[in-house]
Order: structure tokens, then sequence, then C-alpha cells
């Protein structure tokens, strides 16, 4: 009996080695030759990008590997997850050796050390500045940008032909034009948008961190005081005029814009691809307060893991090939936000609407790379939507009970 | 095969029989395969503990299908597999995770945050020239770089300060050729990748003067640390300050006087993070409007969903009914849909000012049907009875349909009205096949984060409360908001498995309760 029992699961393993090393000495012999002909392919890359980047990155990953002979694997991944599984994967040695993401995920990658940081040494100078500055901590770089992207007015030059001054003059024209909606702005519902909204707020002198000389931010909450009271009853009285309104979904105001019905809408170059029909121009976003309205600027790089087995391929792939002016412009193209190489930047610029943009994003500041900023998000919408639909009877109240608030989540 | 075949027909005269056999050694066979192919996995990927699992549910496997003392084994055992890995393997680690303190800042292993601390803090020296670099190999087989510094060679290693190279070639601006060490091609280079990055080549013989390292082993700057680690003391040097960061039981370098460094690592922390789950006196309000919540939610949406699936059973189960295969159809319609599209879809159509139930049906009302705290709990109740009650339909029409005849023909005979029929004999007995997944269902519910979340994420927030919660917050979806996982507050995974935990504790304690109580019932049939 019990020698039967190990005869038979002998037997079953044997067939199933067998089956196993079937396959394998060809493939050997298949991989030994591989690396006799490629004598350099003996690293490979392992690339995160996302849907809209992914055939740029393929294309300059390509030419990389025909001069080095080393294997680039793309792997596409939904933008929202990136931030998250990196911080999850890279500890356990399953990341990747680089990844897009955006400057404002660095604070929470440097804590937790999933990045590596990245010596641009002379290219620094060929970016716009900003866009180094925000990879930028502690004086060390994290990240090789290849992006910048901010909001600014859209107008619809048919309905409006001038660009207005002031906020009042915006409305005025608005109202003029005859449409359905004096100007168009977007809110995530009761979560609000305090992204879209920025412009305005900072117009009122109420940044949301303190910055310091450099530009970065230190986690000493600003929004409050005079001025963040200041903006909150403005959104109030806005709203029950009802030129801004919470149920204005993205969705609702890039399809209202498309059909005509607002001269204006805030919003950023992602907008564009739906109003090819239209005669547009990209003018700044009009202050109400006394202050000019700047907007965030967010930038868009690549990372290097900290825990890359290739740390040696994925620089030289990022500094020697995607900081060229032509993987630079292909990334544009595919995802129309203006490059940050300078000489990218200056090509792009041709087009008058991106030229627009970076006008508007030469003034922005820079997004907080913080990770206080996380905290700040989900209180900050809620209040902003919750004074524009009247449901904060007392807008300086609320305001102020969100600074609180925040202030209790930072600890 | 054919090899398994001759055995088999050999070995079926004695204790075994023909192709029956034959095949189960196939089949075993494949599963052996598969099971050496994850072993092998296992051990290049160095994952001992899946090497070990893998191979102690290999042998469980060829003991059982080929011993004939475990006959009940051999059609529980492929269940019992599953369970363990993907339940009861999956809620011990939640367990262990919940007594670490895994999250923001304490992402990893020690190792790893020393070695992010260290490349964090070495700089490259300000306005330090980029040195044209080579990478050179000594007669001993050591890496060096050879660079080029305003026209003149220099080479050095790990041991060897930077210095003069006479005899060198440089070719545009790249040394070529070293007299007493080797160049190495670009293949040679990235095959020892990890000792190029590594290596640094003291500028001089002061530490001080910083080392010349790359990234790309193409250009070489002077970079100077800041931090040193000393691997015999475990402990972090500041060297422009002195001062000496040890390791705490928090799992950070902590000074003297209590600063910290900010990357740090995973360490066991007890039941800390039940204590913080409970502690926090900003969660104590909303922590019990949203329990109540929960309950009138997992509850509420079990009775409606029954009520209604349960009536629509009994009326389509009525023979008279012409057409009732369509109705039946299309009654399982709501079932057949993603459960999170449709609470998109229906968050759609519930918007105030352009959503299709205002617009459309009501004739241009602004009802606010997700943003008033009565009325979102309304709608969420609402859609969950849309996409729940075909299920119950389908349950209540089977049991309905094997009900025997001969009680509903007694109980006419005794003189039962309608009423009474359905009271004393249908609702039992329906019960007692229903009961199980009723049970089921409110474990279900009670977890339910999908319609929350994609409905009304869990708004509108409560006006009273400092935490960023909401009227329509379950637990569970409580639990991603507080452990940060939506990304409103420090990510703290230690937490969540903790609340998790306490979840899991509620639910399984309720259905326990719940199953005793169902016992009950089945004594009645």
């Amino acid at each position: 009996m019990r020698r039967s029992i190990l005869l038979a699961s002998a037997l079953a393993t044997t067939l199933a080695l067998t089956a196993c090393g079937s396959g394998e000495p060809s493939g050997d012999a298949a991989a030994d030759e591989d690396a006799s002909a490629k004598p350099s392919a003996s690293g490979s890359l392992t690339v995160w990008v996302d849907e809209t980047r992914e055939a740029a990155v393929q294309t300059a990953a390509e030419a990389y590997e025909t001069e080095s002979g080393v294997d680039v694997e793309i792997v596409q991944k939904n933008f929202e997850d990136i931030r998250a599984d990196f911080l999850a994967q890279v500890p356990t040695g399953e990341g990747p050796d680089i990844t897009v993401g955006a400057h404002d995920w660095l604070g929470e990658f440097t804590k937790n050390g999933v990045v590596a940081p990245i010596e641009l040494g002379d290219r620094a100078g060929d970016f716009i500045p900003v866009s180094v500055e925000a990879f930028t901590q502690d004086g060390q770089v994290y990240g090789l940008p290849y992006a910048i992207e901010n909001i600014a007015l859209i107008r619809n030059t048919e309905l409006a032909p001038e660009a207005p001054e002031t906020y009042d003059d915006m409305i005025a024209a608005g109202k003029k034009a005859g449409t359905k909606f004096p100007f168009l702005i977007q809110s995530d519902g009761d979560k609000g948008d305090p992204y879209t909204y920025y412009p305005f707020q900072t117009s009122f002198g109420a940044p949301v961190f303190e910055q310091n000389e450099d530009g970065s931010y230190r986690p000493e909450l600003a929004v409050g005081g005079e001025g963040g009271e200041a903006f909150a009853t403005w959104l109030g009285e806005q709203g029950e005029e009802g030129n801004l309104s919470t149920d204005i979904s993205y969705d609702i105001a890039v399809e209202a814009f498309a059909k005509g019905q607002s001269p204006f809408v805030v919003g950023g170059p992602w907008m564009l691809e739906q109003f090819q029909d239209l005669d547009l121009a990209v003018d700044p976003v009009p202050a109400p307060g006394d202050q000019p309205a700047q907007p965030f600027v967010g930038v868009q790089g690549f990372y290097v893991s900290a825990q890359s087995e290739n740390a040696l391929l994925a620089n030289d792939f990022l500094v020697n090939s995607m900081s060229t002016p032509e993987a630079q412009t292909a990334l544009f193209e595919a995802g129309g936000r203006p490059p940050a190489l300078v000489e990218a930047a200056d090509a792009a610029s041709d087009d008058p609407l991106v030229a627009g943009f970076r006008e508007v994003g030469a003034s922005a500041v820079p997004m907080p790379s913080i990770p206080e900023m996380g905290s700040v998000w989900s209180f900050w919408g809620v209040t902003e939507a919750s004074i524009i639909s009247g449901k904060a009877k007392d807008p300086v109240k609320a305001w102020d009970k969100m600074v609180s608030d925040i202030e209790g989540a930072l600890g | 095969m054919s090899r398994a075949r001759f055995v088999g027909a050999e070995a079926g005269s004695g204790t075994f029989s023909g192709a029956g056999f034959a095949v189960k050694i196939v089949l075993i066979a494949l599963v052996d395969a598969l099971g050496v192919l994850g072993v092998l996995a296992a051990w290049r990927a160095g994952s001992w503990g899946i090497l070990a699992a893998m191979v102690a549910l290999l042998v469980a496997a060829n003991w059982v299908y080929f011993t004939k003392r475990a006959l009940p084994l051999k059609y529980i055992l492929p269940g019992l597999a599953f369970l363990l890995v993907y339940q009861v393997y999956v809620v011990g680690y939640t367990g262990y995770v919940a007594f670490t303190n895994y999250g923001d800042g304490h992402n990893s292993t020690k190792e790893q945050a020393v070695d992010a601390l260290l490349a964090q803090n070495e700089r490259r020296v300000e306005r330090s020239p980029a040195l044209p670099l080579t990478v050179v190999e000594g007669g001993g087989g050591e890496l060096g770089f050879a660079v080029v510094e305003d026209g003149a060679v220099e080479v050095g290693s790990a041991e060897e300060p930077l210095a003069a190279a006479p005899g060198a070639t440089v070719d545009a601006g790249v040394v070529t050729d070293v007299p007493g060490w080797t160049v190495l091609d670009r293949a040679t280079v990235l095959e020892r990748q990890d000792e190029v990055t590594s290596l640094r080549v003291p500028v001089s013989d002061d530490a001080a003067d910083g080392s010349v390292r790359t990234q790309d082993a193409r250009t070489g700057y002077v970079f100077q640390s800041v931090l040193t680690y000393d691997e015999a003391a475990g402990t972090m040097t500041d060297t422009s300050t002195g001062v000496v960061y040890t390791p705490n039981d928090e799992g950070q370098f902590e000074s003297a006087d209590g600063e910290t460094l900010p990357v740090g690592w995973r360490v066991t922390v007890g039941v800390e993070n039940f204590a913080t789950a409970f502690g926090d006196e900003r969660y104590a309000g909303p922590f019990v409007k949203i329990l109540l919540w929960t309950f009138a939610f997992a509850v509420l949406s079990v009775v409606t969903t029954f009520a209604l699936g349960m009536f629509l059973a009994m009326v389509f189960n009525e023979p008279r009914l012409r057409g009732r295969r369509v109705y039946r159809t299309l009654m399982i319609l709501p079932y057949a849909m993603p459960g999170f599209l449709a609470a998109l879809l229906w968050s759609g159509m519930l918007n105030k000012s352009f959503g299709v139930i205002n617009q459309v049906l009501l004739g241009g009302a602004a009802i606010p049907w997700l943003t008033d705290p009565w009325l979102a709990k309304l709608s969420v109740l609402g859609v969950n009875l849309w996409l729940g009650f075909p299920y119950m339909f389908l349950i209540c029409t089977g049991a309905l349909q094997s009900l025997p005849g001969d009680v509903y023909e007694a109980a006419r005979i005794d003189g039962a009205g309608r009423w009474r029929t359905w009271r004393s004999i249908t609702m039992p007995l329906l019960l007692v096949a229903t009961a199980p997944l009723l049970i089921s269902s409110f474990a279900f519910n009670f977890n339910n984060f999908t319609l929350i979340k994609m409905l009304t994420g869990g708004g509108p927030r409560f006006d009273d409360a400092s935490v960023p919660l909401g009227h329509t917050d379950i637990l569970i979806s409580m639990v991603y908001n507080v452990s940060g996982l939506d990304g409103s507050a420090p990510r703290d995974y230690g937490l969540a498995s903790a609340l998790s935990i306490v979840i899991f504790v509620v639910v399984g304690v309720i259905s326990a309760i719940a199953f005793r109580q169902t016992r009950k019932l089945e004594e009645l049939s």
C-alpha cells in the first residue's frame, strides 16, 4: 500500500518534471544565442506608464533598445493606481524600475523611501525652472520632468471677442453673450473642486500652505485668516447669484462649452480635444480679489525606484534618452500637456493655445508636494461646495471650521 | 502520457483499476507540473514562505489522492486548499498587519529605510563639475573610475583616491585607455551595474572632500554624504552636525533630543492600532452614528430586497399569469449588471440639477437626492433594493417551486384562507430554505463598500464632525477613509487592518448567532 503511494507519486512527479524539462533546454539555448548575438542584453528595464503616454514612451524605448541592446518593458497602468501601487510594490522588489508620476507625490514617496534621487547634472538648465523645482526636495532632484500642466481661462472667441480683465468683466461679458451660463467651472458635486477653484482663492491672498523663498512649501496652513474668509464670503455670494454651481461636473462643463452654451470655461489643455470645432483663446483666469489669480501648476515626470536593480540603465534611459527634444515632443503630442524641456516647449508654443497655457503657467504656483497636503483636500473641497450650494448658511463660520478641522487632522 | 498508460495498465492487474487510474495519474501529473513550476518560481524569487506552502500542498495532494484511507478528503481537498489560500491566509495576514505600524513612513524593512536615507542624504557638492567618466577594472578585478577633469585624466578605485594617470588616451573627451587598468565595455558595465552604482571613488585622502560616483556610467559627479550608517552599532550619524540617531521602538531613527529621520520601517507595535481606533475623540461621535446606520442599512437592505423579491416570486409563480418567463427574465436584468457600474449610473441619474429622475420623471424638480442626509439614505436603500431584489426573487422562486403541493391541499381542506396559508405554511417553509442566504446577504451588505463609494462616497458630510465622514458612510467605508486609503490622510495599513478585524469579529458573531437561530426553523420541516 505505502509503496504504491510512493511509486505513484514518484511517477506523477517524474512525468511532471519531464514535462517541465522538455521545454527548457531549447529555451536556454535560445537565450544563450540571444546573449551572444547581442552582448549588451544583460539588463532589462520595466517602465510603468499610463494609457495616454504609452505610445510616446514606447517610441523612445525602442530607440533606446536599438542603441543599447537592453530590453525595455512598458507596462500600462491606470494613472490613479500608480501612486499606491508604486508605494506598495517597490519595497517587495516587484515594482518597476521607472514610473511616470506627478510631482505632488514626491513628499509621500521620499517619506517612504521608494524613490531614488536623479542627478540631472548640467541638463537641469535645459528645463523650465519650475519643473525641476517641483521635483526638488532638500536640494535633491527626484524626477525627470516631461510636462507642465495648469489651468487657465478658455474663451470661445465667437461669443466673447475680448479677454476679460477682472472677474466682474467676465460675468458681464458672459451675460451679454446671452448664453445659458455666464461662465463654466467644474465641481465634483458636493465634494467640490478646490484645484480648479484655486486661482480664485489665491486672488484673495489665501494660499494653501506658507511658501519658502525657493518656492517649496512648509506645513503651515495659510488658508485661514482674512483672505480665506473673504474668499469664503465671495463663494457664498456667487453661489447665491447662480454663477457658481456644484452640480456642474467636468462632463457637464465640457459638454456645455462645446455646445456654445457659455463663452468661458476654466480648465486645462486636456479639455481642448473636445473643442476642436470652436475658435478659442487662452487667457489668465480673471481675479475676483485684488491679487493675481494663480492656478496650481502640476509637473509630470518619471521617477526611478529606490529598489531598482537596474539603476544604471534607468538613469541612463531617463537622463540621456527621455530628456531629448524628440522624446519630450512625442510626449507632448501624446498627452497635450506643454513639455518641460525648454527647447521642446518653444517648439510646441507655435500653437497659440499651448503658448497661452504656458504663459499662465509661468506665473502659477507649484502644487504642494508635502505629504500634509493629503489631509487638506477632503475638507477643502467639501467646505467650498457646501458654501456654494448654500448648505453652509454662514460661509465664514464654515471656512473657519474647515481650518480647525484640517489643523486637527494634521495633528 | 504513453508512459502513464503503460504503467497504469501494468498496475491495473494489481491494486489499481485501468483507465480511471490512468486518468488520475495524468490529472495529478498536471497538478504536480503546475506545482513544481510554482515551487521553482518561488525558489528563483527567494519566496521561502510560498515555497514551503506549495511543497506542503503538493505533498498533501499526492498523499490524499493515492491513499485509500482519506476518502472524504478527496472531495474536499481542492476547496480546503482554496479556503486556506484565499481566506485563512488573508485573514491571518490582516491580523498580523493589525499589530504592526505598516503605513505612511513605515513602508518597508529597516534595510531599505537605511538605503533610502543614505541615498536621499548624499548630495552633489555644489558647483562641482560634471566629469566624463569611464568604468575601468584593475588587476585584481576591482572596479575603478577614470575621469577627465580640466583635460587631465585621473583614475582611482574605492581603496585608492583619484590620482593622475599619465599615459592615458582620451578620445572625444572620454578616456579610452589607461595603463594598468582595463577599460570595460558597456555590456560588462551593465552586468556589474550594482557594483558600478555603489562604487564611491574618494577625491582625496580626506573623506570630507567627497567622492565621485555615477548614475549612468557616462558622467560622474562629486558627492558628499550627510548621513553615515554605522552597521555595527546600527546608528545613523549626521556628519555635518555630529548628531547620532539610534533606532527606536517605533521603527525610526531618533536623536537624543527626540528628533526623527523621515524614513522609517515596519515594526510590531502590539495593540496600539486598536487603541488608536477607539481612542481618537474626533471619531467618537461619528462612529456611533455610522455604526447605527451600518446596522440599519444592512438590515433594511435585506428586509426590503427579500420582501420585494418574495412578493414578485409569488406573483410570477401564479400559473394563471401569462408570459411569466419573459417577466422573469426581465426581473433578473439588474442582477446581471455589475454593481459598481449600476451605482455609478444611479449617482448620475439622481443628480439634483441634471439627473434624469429630477429632469424627466419629476418635471424639473430640484430634489437633493444625494445631498440631503435623509434622502441620501433613502437613495442608497432604494438603489440597493433595485440591485438586490433579483437575487431574492431568484432564490424565492426556486424555494417556492420546491414546496410540496400536498401541504397546501391539506390546508385548503382544513379551511385555511390565503393569508393563513401564507403565514403558516409558505413563509416558514420559505424561510427554512432562504434563511442562510439572508444571513450571508446581511454580511455582504454590512460591508457593501462598492455601493456607498460609487453612489454617494459617504456624503453628505456630517456638519458637526471634524473628520471627513458623512451620513451614508458605513463602517467599511469609514475604515477606508480613516486609514487614509483614499488619500485624505496619511496611509495607515496597520490601523485599517485593526479596524477590519473588528468588523470581521462583529459580522462573524452576528452570523454565528443568526445561524444558531435558523436551526430552530429547520425543526419545523
